[in-house]
């Protein structure tokens, strides 16, 4: 009898989900060779504000002054515009990429490892940057790259970028690094305290250096690995995984850690070095030899957008100088915008962050997607797609 | 014909579980992470046969058990103590001093305990200098568990043991039992359908854990950290839904086993 039952109330929950499913079978579909870009048309003019505007972003990007007072760039927007923001703030990027499937918001503030999937995915629409004044202003080197456009149809709007960078505590690593090979280092002094980030992206920073060291490798790009390029990044992972104290993903305990001392060696981003010396923990962050693995956030808007006049008004806002450098400033990132450097309270903050530096960037490998259409542009191979490292990352951590 | 809390756990539980259970044999497309819905046992077949999910359900299991162990030699005594010696005027406070911990936030106890572990913290410092404490771990994860389950694990014994009547242990004195048997034969068939009861607390709750593991956890990751890395990470619902069947196989064969012992009476 209550056998049945079960069996009776599981069927119904198959059949509600049969109800559900067979929907949305229409766009899907791209296979490797045949990635097509969803046709969605931008918006050709500018209305009037619908009254408000849908964001997700991440952690620290659209600040209404509830976080700290004199952190404050959307109460201006909602006043000049009459848009009222709600935001919605996102851990991951794979986060977001799942919110704006749900076509609830109108823009993102997607990085370079979601960006592409949101193009694919026919999520968000192509954007008309003539509608966006400040557009004209932004730095040359984060216009139409591959993380943000699709045969020069730009898909969004620069915010802003930074380097994935080594840092160390420069009183226990005697030896001032140079290179990413103190992390890869099977013999290195440290094993047990040094850190990586925790993400399946990481999968890059083991390529970027292989790239360097073993040029018989032929990697060209560390987000197109074919096979034996992708096993030799994690074969490198996995012999660091013995080294490794923590993986992290949560910058407040990295912070903690490195200040602690239980982590006294590996990557960084500059807003957590800035904070932990400002913890007074005595560590140096820097760009390795072999430069560095990095981000490069671009604001997108929604193809479903229910507020695409106010969406446009909020891009052209973030990337106005001022509220691109009070963004940056509180990020710890170097701003998007030529002008913001002008506006920036720490008058040497631009040059802190290499915003106008482009030799610094040349060195720089921003996070992109990796698809199984090699990135690098090799036609004779396959490369690993992005549910391949995210399985690989799994089995490195063991 | 069904009454309403039935209903609710048709449409609410069962149903969510038969959602999961199906959408476990789907898979995404890889590069867009829409889902694709054909029936295909791919997810399955990764998860038996990849090494690392047998190493990481394993070392789960493992986790759950020790924390499971750990919380019932503390709190036996300590729910005895409670429910036996202690004066009822004093039961009382006893009752809530075990009860507040849980009014504080699961996050700020974690969070608190990574401070404690810390390297030339107060863990370390107690026992004699910098590095000489588990640091960041299993251990650390064990330790940290066992201290945010540990009330779970006490009620249940302490509601158990309530129900035993004094006279009982009295009567038991009174036929010429000594304290042994009077515990063999009295106490224990009492306390042990409360304790699995209350392992199925600390055992369900530690296996599923993630943020633990990831706070005071070092490099470690569970199964709570696979699944949380599938939907997040990863957005392969379909191969998350596949790893989180696993702790559901792995509880159902711990109800059934433990239905035997009568302990689904005491919840």
């Amino acid at each position: 009898m209550r056998h049945r039952f079960f069996l009776a109330a599981l069927s119904a929950g198959v059949l509600v989900l049969a109800g559900c499913g067979g929907g949305d079978s229409g766009s899907t579909g791209s296979g490797p060779g045949g990635l097509s870009v969803p046709k969605i048309d931008k918006l050709a003019s500018l209305g009037a504000g619908e009254g408000e505007v849908n964001i997700v972003s991440w952690a620290g990007y659209v600040e209404d002054g509830s976080t700290d007072k004199t952190v404050d760039w959307v109460s201006d927007f909602t006043k000049e515009t009459g848009c009222k923001v709600n935001n919605k703030v996102a851990a991951t990027s794979d986060e977001m990429v799942t919110l704006m499937k749900t076509g609830e918001y109108d823009v993102v503030s997607a990085s370079g490892d979601a960006s592409l999937r949101l193009i694919y995915g026919g999520d968000v629409a192509p954007v008309n940057t003539d509608l966006i004044a400040n557009y004209k202003d932004v730095f040359d080197g984060l216009k139409n790259k591959q993380w943000n456009s699709v045969d020069s149809v730009a898909y969004g709007i620069p915010h802003g970028r930074g380097a994935n960078l080594l840092m160390y505590r420069t009183d226990v690593v005697k030896e001032a690094p140079t290179s990413w090979g103190a992390v890869f280092d099977a013999n290195s002094p440290y094993k047990g305290k040094i850190t990586a980030y925790d993400s399946p992206i990481y999968i890059a920073d083991a390529a970027l250096y292989l790239m360097k060291t073993k040029p018989e490798l032929n990697i060209k790009n560390p987000y197109a690995l074919d096979d034996t390029q992708f096993k030799a990044a994690t074969d490198l992972l996995t012999q660091q995984n013995e080294l490794i104290g923590e993986y992290w993903s949560d910058y407040t305990k990295e912070v903690q850690a490195f200040k602690a001392g239980n982590s006294v060696l590996g990557t960084t981003w500059q807003i957590i070095a800035n904070l932990a010396e400002a913890d007074k923990a005595p560590v140096k962050a820097i760009l390795p030899t072999e430069g560095a693995t990095g981000w490069s956030d671009t604001w997108m808007i929604s193809a479903k957008a229910k507020h695409p006049n106010c969406g446009y008004l909020w891009m052209n806002h973030i990337i106005s100088p001022k509220a691109n450098a009070a963004v940056a400033e509180w990020f710890g990132e170097a701003p998007a915008n030529k002008l913001a450097c002008a506006q920036t309270a720490d008058k040497n903050f631009c040059t802190t962050f290499h915003a106008d530096d482009e030799a610094y960037f040349q060195n720089v490998w921003y996070w992109t997607t990796p698809i199984a259409r090699c990135l690098d542009g090799r036609t004779d191979v396959t490369c690993k797609d992005y549910s391949a490292w995210t399985q690989a990352w799994t089995t490195i951590k063991g | 014909m069904l009454s309403a809390p039935l209903l609710w756990l048709v449409v609410a539980y069962l149903g969510a579980l038969a959602v999961l259970l199906v959408s476990a044999f789907w898979t995404v497309n890889s590069f867009t992470g829409q889902v694709v819905k054909q029936f295909t046992v791919a997810n399955f077949r990764t998860i038996l046969t990849e090494e690392v999910y047998r190493n990481v359900t394993l070392r789960s299991l493992g986790v759950a058990a020790a924390v499971t162990v750990i919380c019932v030699v503390l709190a036996v005594p300590m729910a005895f103590y409670m429910a036996k010696v202690a004066s009822p005027r004093s039961r009382k406070w006893l009752v809530i001093a075990i009860l507040t911990p849980l009014w504080a936030s699961y996050l700020v106890k974690a969070y608190a305990w990574r401070i404690l572990l810390a390297n030339g913290g107060p863990v370390d410092w107690l026992l004699g200098g910098p590095g000489n404490g588990p640091g960041y771990g299993l251990f650390a994860v064990i330790l940290v568990l066992s201290y945010l389950w540990l009330p779970y694990m006490i009620l249940p014994i302490y509601a158990g043991l309530e129900r035993l009547p004094d006279s009982m242990l009295e009567a038991s004195a009174d036929l010429g039992a000594r304290a042994g048997r009077t515990f063999r034969q009295i106490v224990l068939p009492i306390l042990i359908p409360s304790v699995f009861a209350g392992s199925i607390f600390t055992f369900s709750l530690s296996l599923g854990d993630y943020i633990t593991v990831q706070i005071v956890g070092g490099k470690n990751q569970l199964i709570g950290n696979l699944v949380y890395a599938n939907i997040g990470a990863a957005n392969n619902l379909p191969f998350a839904a596949a790893i989180a069947t696993v702790p559901v196989v792995v509880m159902v064969i711990y109800l059934i086993a433990v239905r035997r012992s009568g302990a689904l009476e005491e919840l």
